[in-house]
C-alpha cells in the first residue's frame, strides 16, 4: 500500500480487546497503590449505596486508603448515547475538572461509565488542548473495580466468604471496551464461590442506557433472552460489574417472579447481604 | 398516519415466528464464522490487511475507479457511471432494450435491490427471474430479503415447500435436498432462454478490471457465462487495487459471512468473451452505482463504505436477532444497514435507525474490516439530535440532568429528592410509572431510590 493510506489507516487504534486466557492475567505483585479516588457512578450512589460501601470496604481491607472527590456527579454517558454532545461535553468536562484535581487510581465500579471517561472524553473535549490533556491524564488513572482488583492489588490477598452458586454476566463495554474479558470470572473463582457458567454470556442484556426507554419491546425481548439464560444455571444470585444492567435484569426477574438476586462483584468480595 | 418508526416495526416483530426463525439463522451462521475463525490463525491479521486495503481504496476512490473502467474497456467491456438509482435502472433498461432482450437472469445483488432495478426492468416489459434460491423464494413470494447474504432466513423449510407446491405445481416437500432441487429443474430452462444475466460485484480489482462473484449455488456462474449479455451492477466502493489484494478481501469475506475457507463458487471475470473462448457473453458492462455513497466520502461515517456486505455484524447483533431484517424497513438491516440506510436513502424516516442499538459493540468485534459501526451510529445519533427529530421528549430531562450534573449542589440536592421517594416506596420497587416511566415500567420493575444515598452515607461517616 502507498504512503497516501497513512492519514487514516493509522489514525484508526483499534480497541479489540486483548486475547485473554486465565494465564495471561496478572497476578504477580503489583506495585499496590496506597490509596485510590472513588468515582461511584450516579447509579450507584442514588440506588444501590451498598455496592459503594462495598468498594470502600474491599479497597480498605487491602490498604487502600479511599477518597470520594464531593463534587463528582455523572459521567455524561446518557448524554452521549444519546446523542446530546453538548451535554455530554459538559459532563465530561466536570468530571474532569473534579477527577484531575485528585491523585492515584479512581476506581469506578461500572465497566460501562469507566469506558465512557477512557474512550470518549478526550474526543469529546478536543476543541480545549487543556481540556483533552486533562481527560487523557484521568483517562490513565480510570480503572474499573474488578480491574484494579486483579491489575492493581494482585489477587493473592483478595478472599471472601461467600456462598453460591452464582452465575456471572460480563457486561459489553468493560468487556469489549476495557478489554475485560475473563476478569469477573477469574476473580469470583479465585475466590472460591460456585460460579455456574451462562449460556451466550457475553450477548447484550438489552439495557443500553437510554435504549430501555427509547425502544422498551426490544429491550425486553432481549432482557427475557439474557434471563432465561440465568434462570437455567440454577444460580441463586446473579453476579456482574454493572449495576446499570443489573438494575435492568433484577426489574425483570422480579416482574417475572424470578428469585434470583443481583449483585454487584464488590458486594461478593465484600461479604455484604442486601445492597 | 405516518409510516411506523423502528421502534413501533421493532416493537411488533418481536417474539414473531419470523423473528424466531431469524434469530436462529443468525446465531447458526455466527457459530460457523466462530469455528472457521478459530481455525484460521491468520485471520485477525488478514483483517487488518483488509482493513487497509479498504481504507487506503477509499482514499483514493476516484484513482482506482479510473483505473478500474479503463482495464476493462480496454478488455472490451462497457463501463457507465450511475449518479443515482434511476440513471442506473434507466442505463440497464436501455442496453436490455437494445439488444433485444427479453429473459432475464439474475444472481444475488444487493446493490440491484437497493436500486430497484427488477421493478424498472419489468415496467419496461423484460422478465426478470432471480435466480438465487433465497432470492428465488422471495421474488416468487412477493416478499423481501431479510438479510443481505441469506435472504430467506425468516423463512422455514415448510413454508417454502408450501410456496413451491402452490405456485410451481409440484408435490409438497419440506426436504431441503428435494427443494433446491424443484428450483433447480425450474430455473434450468430459464437459463437456457435468458438473453441477459445481471449480477451484483463482490469486488473489482482495479489493476486488472476483473470482477469477483462468489456464490454457493453455481448460479452465478451460469448468470454471468450462458446469456449473450452480460450487465454487473456495483456499488462505487466495490473496487480493490489488485488481484493480490483481492485473495485478502476473499479469505476473510467466506469465514465472516458463512464460515466457509472459501464460498463454493468463486468467479472471476475479466472482460468479456474473447475469440477462441468455449462460452462466456458477447457484451460486458459494469454498472457502477453511486447513488449517495460519495456524499459520505471524507465524513465521520466514511468508513461505513469500507462494508463488504458479509453480514457478520447482523448475525452477532442481539437487536437483529430480536426484530429480524423486515423491521429496520430497507434492504440493508442490522447494524451497517442502521448507518447506510440513512446515508444512502436519507434521513426522513429514519431517524430512528441509530437508535437502534444498544452500543454492545459485538458487530466491531466481528467485522472484517473492523468498521467502528458503534461510533458512527452515535454520530449519526449526533445528526438526528442536532435536528429533535427523534427521542426528542428527551431534550429537556437530559438538558435538566446535564445542569444538576454539572452544579453540584443542585445534584446534591436532586439525590436527597430521589431519597425520600427511597423512604416513602415499602417495597423498594415500582411496578407503574406515569408519563414516560411506562417505557421502563412496561417491562420491567424500577427499584426506588435508595433512602441514603452514597454520598450522604459518607458525608455522615467519613465526614470531609
Amino acid at each position: 500500500m502507498s504512503s497516501a493510506a497513512g492519514s487514516i489507516v493509522t489514525s484508526y487504534r483499534p480497541r479489540s480487546p486483548p486475547r485473554l486466557s486465565w494465564g495471561d492475567v496478572n497476578t504477580s505483585e503489583p506495585d499496590r497503590p496506597a490509596s485510590a479516588q472513588l468515582f461511584a457512578t450516579c447509579i450507584v450512589d442514588s440506588f444501590y449505596p451498598g455496592v459503594g460501601r462495598a468498594v470502600v470496604r474491599v479497597l480498605e481491607d487491602q490498604g487502600v486508603a479511599v477518597e470520594f472527590p464531593a463534587d463528582q456527579t455523572c459521567c455524561g454517558q446518557p448524554a452521549y448515547n444519546a446523542g446530546h454532545r453538548d451535554e455530554a461535553r459538559a459532563m465530561a468536562a466536570h468530571t474532569v475538572a473534579v477527577l484531575d484535581a485528585t491523585d492515584g487510581p479512581i476506581v469506578v465500579p461500572s465497566g460501562s461509565c469507566a469506558a465512557m471517561m477512557v474512550d470518549h472524553y478526550e474526543d469529546l473535549l478536543s476543541d480545549d488542548a487543556d481540556l483533552a490533556a486533562a481527560a487523557r491524564r484521568v483517562a490513565g488513572r480510570v480503572r474499573e473495580f474488578t480491574q484494579f482488583v486483579v491489575d492493581d492489588l494482585g489477587l493473592d490477598g483478595i478472599e471472601a466468604d461467600a456462598s453460591g452458586p452464582v452465575t456471572f454476566h460480563p457486561s459489553c463495554h468493560g468487556l469489549r471496551h476495557l478489554g475485560l474479558r475473563g476478569y469477573g470470572e477469574r476473580v469470583l473463582d479465585h475466590v472460591g464461590v460456585e460460579r455456574r457458567p451462562l449460556e451466550a454470556a457475553e450477548e447484550c442484556c438489552g439495557f443500553g442506557g437510554l435504549f430501555a426507554v427509547e425502544m422498551p419491546e426490544v429491550s425486553g425481548a432481549l432482557m427475557d433472552t439474557k434471563i432465561d439464560h440465568v434462570e437455567a444455571t440454577g444460580a441463586e444470585t446473579l453476579v456482574g460489574y454493572d449495576m446499570s444492567c443489573l438494575m435492568h435484569l433484577a426489574g425483570g426477574m422480579r416482574r417475572r417472579g424470578t428469585e434470583v438476586k443481583v449483585r454487584h462483584i464488590a458486594e461478593i468480595l465484600a461479604g455484604e447481604g442486601e445492597a | 398516519m405516518t409510516a411506523p418508526t423502528f421502534a413501533q416495526r421493532g416493537a411488533e416483530a418481536v417474539g414473531s415466528e419470523a423473528a424466531a426463525a431469524v434469530g436462529d439463522g443468525a446465531r447458526h451462521l455466527i457459530e460457523k464464522r466462530a469455528a472457521a475463525v478459530d481455525a484460521y490463525p491468520a485471520m485477525d491479521a488478514m483483517r487488518d490487511r483488509a482493513r487497509d486495503i479498504r481504507l487506503h481504496t477509499l482514499a483514493h476512490l476516484d484513482d482506482y475507479l479510473f483505473e478500474f473502467a479503463e482495464a476493462v474497456e480496454a478488455l472490451g467491456g462497457h463501463v457507465f457511471f450511475a449518479a443515482d438509482a434511476g440513471e442506473a435502472t434507466a442505463h440497464v433498461a436501455g442496453i436490455a432494450r437494445a439488444a433485444g432482450v427479453r429473459t432475464i437472469v439474475k444472481s444475488k445483488s444487493m446493490v440491484t435491490e437497493e436500486i430497484e432495478l427488477n421493478a424498472a426492468l419489468e415496467a419496461d416489459g423484460r422478465r426478470v427471474v432471480e435466480t438465487d434460491l433465497g432470492e428465488f423464494i422471495v421474488q416468487l413470494s412477493g416478499d423481501r430479503p431479510s438479510h443481505i447474504v441469506a435472504p430467506v432466513l425468516h423463512w422455514t423449510k415448510e413454508q417454502v415447500g408450501r410456496l413451491f407446491a402452490d405456485e410451481l405445481g409440484v408435490a409438497y416437500t419440506d426436504e431441503p435436498t428435494e427443494l433446491n432441487q424443484i428450483a433447480r429443474t425450474h430455473l434450468r430452462r430459464i437459463f437456457l432462454e435468458a438473453d441477459m444475466g445481471i449480477s451484483g460485484v463482490n469486488f473489482a480489482a482495479a489493476s486488472t478490471g476483473t470482477i469477483a462473484v462468489v456464490t454457493n449455488e453455481g448460479n452465478g456462474r451460469l448468470t454471468t457465462t450462458a446469456p449473450r449479455v452480460h450487465v454487473a451492477v456495483m456499488g462505487m466502493e466495490r473496487v480493490v487495487p489488485t488481484l493480490e489484494d483481492l485473495g485478502v478481501m476473499l479469505e476473510v469475506l467466506g469465514r465472516s459471512a458463512t464460515g466457509q475457507a472459501l464460498t463454493t463458487y468463486t468467479n472471476l471475470i475479466t472482460g468479456p468473451r474473447r475469440p477462441g473462448d468455449a462460452d462466456g457473453p458477447d457484451e460486458l458492462h459494469v454498472v457502477v452505482v453511486d447513488n449517495g455513497r460519495s456524499t459520505v466520502l471524507g465524513d465521520d461515517v466514511s468508513e461505513v463504505l469500507a462494508c463488504i456486505r458479509c453480514g457478520a455484524c447482523l448475525n452477532i447483533c442481539p437487536v437483529y436477532r430480536s426484530v429480524g431484517g423486515h423491521a429496520y424497513g430497507d434492504v440493508y438491516p442490522g447494524p451497517v444497514g442502521s448507518v447506510l440506510s440513512p446515508i444512502l436513502f436519507g434521513f426522513e424516516g429514519r431517524e430512528e435507525l441509530p437508535y437502534a442499538c444498544t452500543l454492545c459493540g459485538a458487530c466491531l468485534e466481528v467485522c472484517p474490516a473492523r468498521i467502528d459501526l458503534p461510533r458512527m451510529l452515535v454520530n449519526l445519533r449526533e445528526r438526528v439530535a442536532a435536528e429533535g427529530s427523534a427521542f426528542s421528549w428527551l431534550d429537556r430531562p437530559l438538558g435538566a440532568y446535564e445542569f444538576a450534573a454539572t452544579h453540584p449542589t443542585v445534584w446534591n440536592a436532586s439525590l436527597d429528592g430521589a431519597s425520600v421517594a427511597g423512604r416513602v416506596n415499602r417495597s423498594g420497587w415500582f411496578k407503574r410509572l406515569p408519563w414516560r416511566g411506562k417505557a421502563w415500567t412496561g417491562e420491567r420493575d424500577l427499584p426506588a431510590p435508595a433512602a441514603t444515598s452514597f454520598r450522604r452515607w459518607w458525608r455522615k461517616h467519613r465526614g470531609s
